[in-house]
């Protein structure tokens, strides 16, 4: 019946957008597909993703180059949504696992099972030693986060000061760790917070992937609930919304799915807070298009900062973290001026 | 029928109570004034009743059910809230009516509820501004955007708390005529919080008087006395006639 309306345009417009923003995902999945040192056709390598062209394709794109782009649009409309989630249920624009501190946690325990149990050096085995550690100290932030809410009724803004707080703990936690570290236990310390897309196993992915999708379909089933808290904490109590259980909920599912993510790649910080911000100038402030939006530009930001990191100075790869960051501030800042108050 | 029956609150366990043994009652259809000072728990009394604020005595009761014991979204589908301030997003006007629905809305939005959200436009002169963002509306038109949410909830009862507040005479005058007419329309009882007597007096036909966290006097309008609103608001006044109508005249 609004088909016609002005409401009905806009809703035909934001599809429009989350239509452009998916084109543009499986544009830049295609050029990464092509990008590396073996170079042939892009008819040839998508045969190789369905096992149809020579061995040896077959190998580079199943075994290499699919592998690290699945990564990185899982991982990315991962940490995208969850930025997206954590700025509606903490109602603040700077929310993201950053601010709460669930990567400085994952970041110290990387640097408690690299240092103090010798993990991360040598082997498989290891490296899921640093993924749970990494997991197990970013989850322990944001449940410290929401004792300290519960034991002292803490509203959302403080509970992001507590997670700043608990950044600086983490932080500085971490740095005396590294400064007694040996030269090889920091060198592979370093090399994690880096952030790498090529060393996740199919069984690395494949868990990714429940993770996001299962809390992604979460979400998206709330987005209503989402809009109502952006509507303020009053509003939404009397549209029967219970905000305390929301936001623990919700702080603990967001916190699991970043965790997961920063444990298997690193610390990539940026595409939490940017993503959302973005796709807000493109989509509104409606969470019905927010939600998957920030899914879509958070693996394109992924996506995209892995495409320059392989290719600026190749053959060797930058670490994509370091690049997210240096790509997305510049275009977060200018779309913010560009934008004036609006939507900020 | 919504029963408030010896409600007492307070924000901490021994703190001072900001109501004290409140106790009313409101049929659907009335248009009920809640009045007093400025502190005197006005506000407080109708965020108790719609689970804002925790009661820390007393209940609240509508059709004989205690609110406390009912499911969040069942009593967003009886009551209905507008703040005093709302910080104007930048939502569209349709979007941001059409989250009114969400008590209802189970996985999305239907063709049902967009219906309501049109029509509820239409019924309060806000069609033109359908695709207009809440932050470049004026004070009146916020307001009335706020109203159309509370009312696409299909509520038995809204509270209004202060909601002529920041608007000119003229349409402090027409808000009220809307939420009246609605209300009679609808059969949906209101209680709103204000501060203008004249107002209240003009459209309301139920009046809660609230002094020092208490219950001064409820009632008709028979209970808005000079004698009331001198100890009530330590204000001496007198009630004339002017073309037909009462008109309170501070003196």
């Amino acid at each position: 019946m609004q088909n016609n309306s002005a409401y009905g345009k806009n809703k035909y417009r934001n599809f429009l957008m989350l239509t452009a923003m998916a084109v543009l995902l499986v544009l830049f999945a295609l050029i990464s597909l092509k990008c590396g040192s073996y170079s042939t056709s892009v008819t040839e390598l998508v045969k190789g993703i369905f096992g149809a062209a020579d061995a040896r394709i077959n190998a580079v794109v199943q075994g290499v180059r699919l592998p690290r782009i699945y990564t990185a649009v899982i991982c990315g409309a991962g940490l995208g949504v969850t930025g997206c989630v954590l700025q509606a249920i903490l109602n603040n624009p700077l929310a993201s696992a950053s601010t709460l501190g669930i990567s400085q946690g994952a970041s110290f325990g990387a640097a408690f099972a690299i240092m103090v149990l010798g993990a991360g050096t040598a082997g498989l085995a290891d490296s899921f030693l640093v993924s749970a550690c990494a997991f197990l100290s970013s989850m322990l932030v944001s449940i410290i986060i929401l004792a300290l809410s519960k034991l002292r009724a803490i509203g959302p803004e403080a509970m992001v000061l507590a997670g700043v707080a608990l950044s600086a703990l983490f932080t500085g936690a971490t740095t005396l760790l590294q400064y007694f570290a040996s030269e090889t236990e920091l060198a592979s310390f370093v090399f994690w917070t880096f952030g790498d897309l090529g060393s996740t196993t199919r069984s690395d992915i494949a868990l990714i992937s429940v993770v996001v999708a299962v809390f992604f379909v979460y979400f998206i089933f709330n987005r209503w609930t989402y809009n109502a808290l952006d509507a303020g904490e009053h509003t939404a109590v009397s549209l029967g919304i219970n905000v305390g259980k929301t936001r623990v909920i919700n702080i603990l599912a967001c916190s699991f799915v970043s965790a997961t993510i920063v444990s298997y790649i690193g610390l990539i910080s940026f595409i939490g807070l940017c993503a959302p911000h973005i796709v807000r100038r493109l989509v509104g402030t409606n969470y019905v298009w927010l939600i998957p939006g920030s899914a879509f530009m958070g693996a394109v930001l992924m996506l995209g900062g892995d495409l320059v990191a392989r290719t600026v100075i190749s053959p060797v790869i930058l670490p994509i973290g370091a690049i997210t960051s240096f790509l997305g501030a510049p275009m977060f800042l200018y779309l913010l001026f560009k934008g004036g108050k609006k939507r900020a | 029928m919504l029963e408030v029956k010896n409600l007492s609150f307070a924000y901490s366990k021994n703190g001072r109570r900001i109501l004290d043994g409140v106790s009313f009652h409101l049929e659907q259809g009335q248009f009920m004034a809640v009045l007093g000072n400025n502190g005197a728990g006005k506000s407080t009394l109708i965020k108790c009743i719609d689970r804002i604020n925790p009661v820390t005595g007393g209940s609240v009761l509508i059709d004989g059910e205690r609110v406390g014991a009912m499911q969040r979204r069942q009593l967003a589908q009886s009551v209905a809230y507008v703040p005093q301030n709302t910080q104007p997003a930048h939502t569209m006007v349709f979007d941001a009516v059409l989250l009114g629905r969400k008590p209802y809305i189970k996985w999305g939005v239907t063709a049902e509820d967009e219906r309501i959200v049109a029509e509820t436009l239409e019924m309060l002169n806000l069609k033109q501004l359908e695709s207009r963002y809440l932050d470049e509306l004026s004070g009146g038109e916020l307001q009335k955007t706020m109203l159309a949410r509370a009312l696409v909830q299909q509520p038995k009862y809204l509270l209004l708390d202060e909601p002529t507040s920041s608007l000119d005479p003229n349409n402090q005058h027409e808000m009220l005529h809307v939420i009246r007419d609605i209300a009679q329309e609808k059969n949906i009882g209101v209680a709103i919080v204000i501060h203008d007597l004249n107002l209240a007096m003009r459209h309301c036909d139920r009046f809660l008087f609230i002094k020092d966290a208490k219950v001064f006097s409820f009632g008709g309008v028979e209970t808005v006395t000079p004698e009331t609103i001198e100890t009530v608001y330590d204000l001496r006044v007198d009630i004339i006639e002017h073309k037909g109508i009462r008109v309170i005249v501070p003196y």
